[in-house]
């Protein structure tokens, strides 16, 4: 049996798995999908800035477009503080392709439009 | 003077939200003035993601979820000013803003909805001993240092107080190269949410110390060079012996919130426990004609929250814009009982309220296995039963409002223990 506290929202519920990956303690079956995911291949959703040219904004903040294997957020950041982009972005604009061939963009998460 | 019939005080999600729903039901005439020189307020800076789950019902970062309302304003053509510091609200509900382009301005407004935010207490609002050197952030500051401008404030970091910006900081500042060497709180509990202690502290190894306290800041040539941390007991007195010195170059603080009501503050209307002005069921304060929601009424740490509390004032600024808030008839004084905190509202005229009552609280140390009841004078309404909760995560409970019978004034909110 494992505990594990649900991150998905905000509500945090306290999740107990047991060793054939059945979940309780879940509001609602995104718990379920959560801890199985954390036990077999945890994820997270990485956020940070890159360096934009633009009249009225030094920094353009970015996400992962899904979450990414937690083991590659460091290396991660790594590729993304290599990055410079031209304004005008806008939302969703891909700034880096395919990361380490895992299918998952990097993308824009402000318009920046000048 | 120039007349408005709504002026929105700040265009931050709280003020953009209470605009965009002002204009949906009917009311044409609205102006938000902000002090920035862009909308969204403090979403600008919170660039990470989890926010818009109940409103979107996706999870999106702060600068995507308050571009969805900046654009709805744009696109409904609601007017703006940006760079525009209000200056002075009056009892009469003039709102006087100077900004570059128009110089001082003053607006005599039928309603006003003031959505200033919150501001975060500093170093001087929790007194350290010790040098005052540089080196010393409050976290939403080291947030936007980073976040807006790409400015590492530190490389070894520790953090007072487990404030979810404080929680959200040790994470990006570690991504970043910085390392946090740690996170106290006074309390024996976090002030953050669980979800962020796992995904900012477990996820990078940072460690928490709970009932922990920096005893004193050392910086004899100006910049912070260390702090020194104690254990504390259960009446806060710093345990002899317990000291643990780490070598910093930057203290961030996460000790709390307070809302912005400089406006208002000297307007003579009662304030409440939240350190917001008290509050009808439609968010109005003692002033006729004058709302208040978001940071600046009681601090809420979910943005989605802070909407609908807005819209809940925009549908109180359009009923008394069209002369349907009578403010008589049956009032109920909303209170907090044993093991609540505050109650937002703190009044209800049962006449003019909505269907729903909708009670917002906090709860004033982490309880487990009690109900919630919520009772009209002795009579309970409603008990819900929480096998946990915590003061950081705020209570929402809407009541049909025909569950009240205007037999009694009072209505209570409060924590019962489970026989
Ligand atoms: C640093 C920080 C981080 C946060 N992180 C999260 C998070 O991760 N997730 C989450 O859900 N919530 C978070 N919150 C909670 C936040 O309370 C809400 O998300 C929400 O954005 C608050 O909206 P608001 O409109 O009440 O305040 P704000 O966004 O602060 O807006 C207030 C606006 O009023 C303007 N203003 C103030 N005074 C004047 C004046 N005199 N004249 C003109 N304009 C003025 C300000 O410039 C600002 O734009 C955070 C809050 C803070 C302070
Ligand atoms: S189980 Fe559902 S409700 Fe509970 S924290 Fe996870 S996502 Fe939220």
């Amino acid at each position: 049996m494992k505990e594990l506290i649900c991150i998905t929202c905000p509500r945090g519920c306290h999740l107990k798995v047991d060793d054939d990956l059945n979940v309780t303690g879940n509001f609602c079956p995104r718990g379920a999908m959560y801890a199985k995911a954390e036990l077999t291949h945890p994820v997270r959703t990485l956020t940070s800035t890159v360096k934009i040219n633009s009249k009225v904004a030094d920094r353009l903040p970015v996400k992962s477009a899904r979450p990414l294997p937690k083991e590659l957020i460091f290396k991660a950041m790594e590729e993304i503080n290599k990055v410079t982009m031209n304004a005008p972005i806008s939302i969703g604009d891909v700034v880096i392709k395919n990361i380490f061939d895992t299918g998952i963009d990097i993308v824009a998460t402000k318009d920046i439009l000048k | 003077m120039i007349n408005r019939d709504l002026v929105i005080v700040g265009g931050g999600s709280a003020g953009m939200s209470a605009a965009l729903e002002a204009y949906s039901l009917g009311v044409k005439d609205i102006l938000i003035l902000e002090k920035n020189d862009y909308l969204g307020g403090i979403l600008n800076q919170c660039i990470h993601n989890g926010f818009g789950l109940q409103e979107f019902k996706e999870e999106l970062t702060g600068p995507e979820f308050m571009t969805r309302f900046s654009k709805a304003v744009n696109e409904k053509g609601i007017e703006y000013r940006l760079n525009t510091n209000v200056i002075n609200i009056s009892k009469d509900k003039v709102v006087s803003y100077s900004n570059s382009e128009e110089g001082f301005v003053e607006i005599k407004a039928k309603a006003i909805i003031l959505t200033t935010g919150c501001y975060e207490r500093n170093s001087g609002a929790i007194q350290i001993p010790g040098d005052r050197p540089s080196g010393v952030y409050t976290a939403g500051q080291a947030q936007l240092y980073l976040n807006i401008y790409g400015q590492l404030v530190g490389k070894r970091v520790f953090i007072l107080g487990s404030g979810d910006i404080g929680l959200i900081m040790a994470r990006r500042m570690t991504l970043e190269g910085a390392k946090v060497l740690g996170v106290a709180e006074l309390n024996s509990y976090s002030a953050g949410l669980n979800r962020n202690i796992v995904q900012c502290l477990q996820d990078f190894d940072i460690p928490l110390y709970l009932s922990h306290t920096v005893k004193e800041i050392v910086g004899p040539k100006g910049h912070i060079e260390k702090i020194v941390l104690a254990k504390v007991d259960d009446h806060f007195n710093f345990i002899p012996g317990s000291e643990i010195e780490f070598e910093v170059d930057a203290l961030l603080l996460s000790v709390g919130l307070v809302p912005n009501v400089d406006l208002i503050s000297r307007l003579g209307i009662p304030f409440s426990k939240t350190r917001g002005a008290v509050v009808t069921e439609h968010m109005e304060t003692e002033i006729e004609g004058l709302f208040t929601s978001g940071n600046v009424l009681h601090v809420h740490d979910l943005v989605d929250y802070v909407v609908s509390e807005a819209r809940e004032a925009a549908k109180g600024a359009y009923l008394y814009l069209n002369n349907k808030l009578s403010h008589k008839g049956h009032m109920y004084k909303v209170s907090p009982k044993d093991g609540v905190n505050y109650v937002v509202p703190q009044k209800i005229y049962i006449d003019d309220a909505e269907d729903k009552l909708i009670f917002k609280f906090r709860v004033a140390h982490p309880f487990k296995d009690i109900n919630l009841v919520i009772s009209e004078g002795d009579r309970v309404i409603k008990k819900i039963y929480k096998p946990a909760i915590i003061p950081s995560e705020m209570e929402i409970v809407k009541l049909d409002k025909s569950l009240f019978n205007k037999e009694n004034e009072n209505i209570f909110v409060y924590v019962e223990e489970r026989k």
